[in-house]
């Protein structure tokens, strides 16, 4: 693919206190790509993921999505952190999903979806919300508007979350272990939603424990441990034939 | 046979000729002087404190909210001076007695007779008596304020604090300001943690006004102390005043009492009513564990 990729890592670090979380990860997502990133407990994906939309701090490296470096601006070599208007700005092009859905839980399924393109893009609350229904629509949810996170299952609540975060027309989608608190059996309608999004074209980067969607949605399948990116490569490759012997302990548990 | 209580029932004789020494003493001593005293419990001095008694606990509360609002964002702020502030703020208030604060704020005009606006250490264009700008109910007013709002900054604190951390990272991820973030999501969720101790502090506020008796100001107590001053009928006048204290007191208890059930409601969304659709649906499709999950936490059932 050419061209300017949607997310560039280089060499990002991230400590918390003494603790250091990520020890240099370099990952490169292109425009529509599916990246799935697996790896075991506190291998640092999940903090990954959140530095790319400036949930955490990166203390060293630099991190791109779409050209434009998250979180700070450069000036000769110095980096200068940006201020919370223009981080806010950056992150409207990012949409992101929670293990725990972090719906609102006032709102109602409609109003968690308008809230953002109203309250932050200004959009007309009459089109947002056209646009609001016809979201919960493609997720499956359309009997579903009026009704409130407790009146929803986990499957529910994390589809709700999938539409609240399209509605602000991203053009990246964080993923964070978005089944990890589902019952089994829901985990299946969070996936197939997720699969029609990368269908669409979505660039997508996906911390999951979910092999199979792996295998079967991922475009590349990047294997942390550590604080370091192990292995990477296409997600069948990797799962069939994994070179390095920390992947291949890993999957031998989990597949 | 049931289970004998003895105790129950010499408990119950105890308090029973309790009560009837207490009455008769209330019908036979008349020293307690009753027809008069019913005289004065809607005498016009009595009527117009009761009415200073009761705007100054709504504007105590209003102000005190307001007021605890922001000092208690200012105390959760990254802002390390708006932090220590608040902080020294809360530390004065608290520590110090309100019937101390409201004697300073009394005499205030006794320290600084003027009250001007100008220059720093230069020239003053204008200024005014202290005793005019500051007037009694003023200062009553003033010093209730000042200490209700250290008292709701804590509050309304345990209650941002009780929501969730992941709505604001939700709201911080869509883009949101974290002023708009306080604003639209994260207050609205802590007012059932906010609202049953504030229903507490508005009644403590409507005994609180006893105090600014110190200022002087004329409300209740402070009538009653006056009437008492010319008849010498102490106690009766005081347990008159009691009765209205009372009335407003169980009137606010009735308020606080629905609006715990309203919040406390809100709060399990499954239960909503008016949504007879929604009920059964859920029903059907609810999982175990996650209604909880969208960061409404536990916290007002009982």
């Amino acid at each position: 693919m050419s061209g300017e990729p949607m997310v560039r890592a280089e060499a990002v670090h991230k400590s918390f206190g003494r603790t250091e979380v990520l020890k240099g990860i370099d990952i490169t997502v292109a425009p529509g790509e599916v990246c799935c990133v697996v790896g075991p407990s506190g291998s640092g994906k999940s903090t990954f993921l959140r530095c790319v939309n400036h949930l955490e701090k990166i203390n060293a490296g630099r991190l791109w999505v779409d050209g434009e470096l998250v979180g700070y601006r450069q000036r000769g070599d110095k980096l200068y952190e940006l201020r919370e208007k223009e981080v806010a700005a950056q992150r409207r092009e990012i949409g992101m999903v929670f293990q725990r859905f972090n719906l609102f839980p006032h709102m109602t399924a409609l109003e968690n979806v308008i809230e953002a393109p109203v309250q932050v893009r200004r959009e007309n609350r009459a089109e947002a919300r056209e646009r609001a229904l016809a979201l919960l629509e493609r997720v499956g949810l359309a009997d579903k508007t009026g009704h409130y996170p407790g009146q929803l299952s986990g499957g529910q609540q994390q589809r709700v979350a999938i539409a609240r975060a399209l509605a602000m027309r991203p053009k990246l989608m964080l993923f964070d272990e978005p089944t990890s608190a589902l019952d089994p059996e829901l985990v299946g309608e969070v996936l197939d939603a997720m699969k029609a999004l990368a269908e669409d074209g979505m660039t997508m980067i996906v911390v999951t424990h979910e092999m199979g969607f792996a295998r079967e949605v991922g475009d590349s399948l990047v294997f942390m441990d550590d604080g370091v990116v192990v292995e990477t490569g296409p997600p069948r490759e990797v799962l069939a034939g994994p070179r390095h012997e920390r992947t291949k302990a890993f999957l031998s548990k989990v597949l | 046979m049931p289970v004998r209580h003895p105790l129950r029932w010499v408990a119950a004789a105890v308090m029973l000729v309790l009560v009837a020494m207490a009455v008769n003493t209330l019908v036979t001593n008349e020293r307690f002087n009753w027809p008069e005293q019913f005289e004065y419990i809607f005498a016009p001095q009595i009527m117009n404190a009761l009415y200073n008694t009761v705007w100054l606990t709504i504007v105590a509360m209003v102000g005190g909210v307001v007021g605890g609002v922001l000092l208690a964002l200012m105390r959760l702020s990254d802002n390390p001076i708006l932090r220590a502030i608040s902080w020294f703020y809360l530390w004065v208030f608290r520590a110090t007695p309100l019937y101390t604060q409201l004697l300073i704020w009394g005499s205030l005009g006794a320290l600084f007779p003027e009250i001007g606006l100008g220059i720093p250490f230069g020239p003053v264009f204008v200024s005014w008596e202290t005793n005019t700008l500051l007037s009694a109910a003023a200062a009553a007013a003033l010093g209730l304020v000042l200490n209700e709002a250290a008292y709701m900054a804590e509050i309304v604190r345990a209650g941002i604090l009780s929501v969730d951390e992941g709505q604001r990272e939700a709201a911080g991820a869509l883009g949101m300001s974290r002023a708009k973030t306080m604003r639209r999501i994260v207050l609205p969720q802590a007012m059932r943690v906010i609202i049953p101790p504030t229903g507490n502090e508005t009644i403590a506020t409507l005994k609180n006004t006893s105090l600014v008796a110190a200022v002087p100001f004329a409300e209740l107590t402070f009538q009653a102390q006056n009437i008492y001053g010319r008849t010498y009928q102490v106690i009766p006048m005081l347990i008159m005043v009691c009765l209205w204290y009372l009335l407003l007191s169980s009137i606010l208890m009735v308020g606080q009492h629905f609006l715990e059930r309203h919040f406390g409601r809100s709060e399990r969304g499954a239960a909503r009513p008016a949504r007879p659709a929604a009920l059964l649906s859920s029903g059907r499709e609810q999982t175990g564990g996650g209604g909880g999950g969208g960061g409404s936490g536990d916290g007002g059932g009982g």
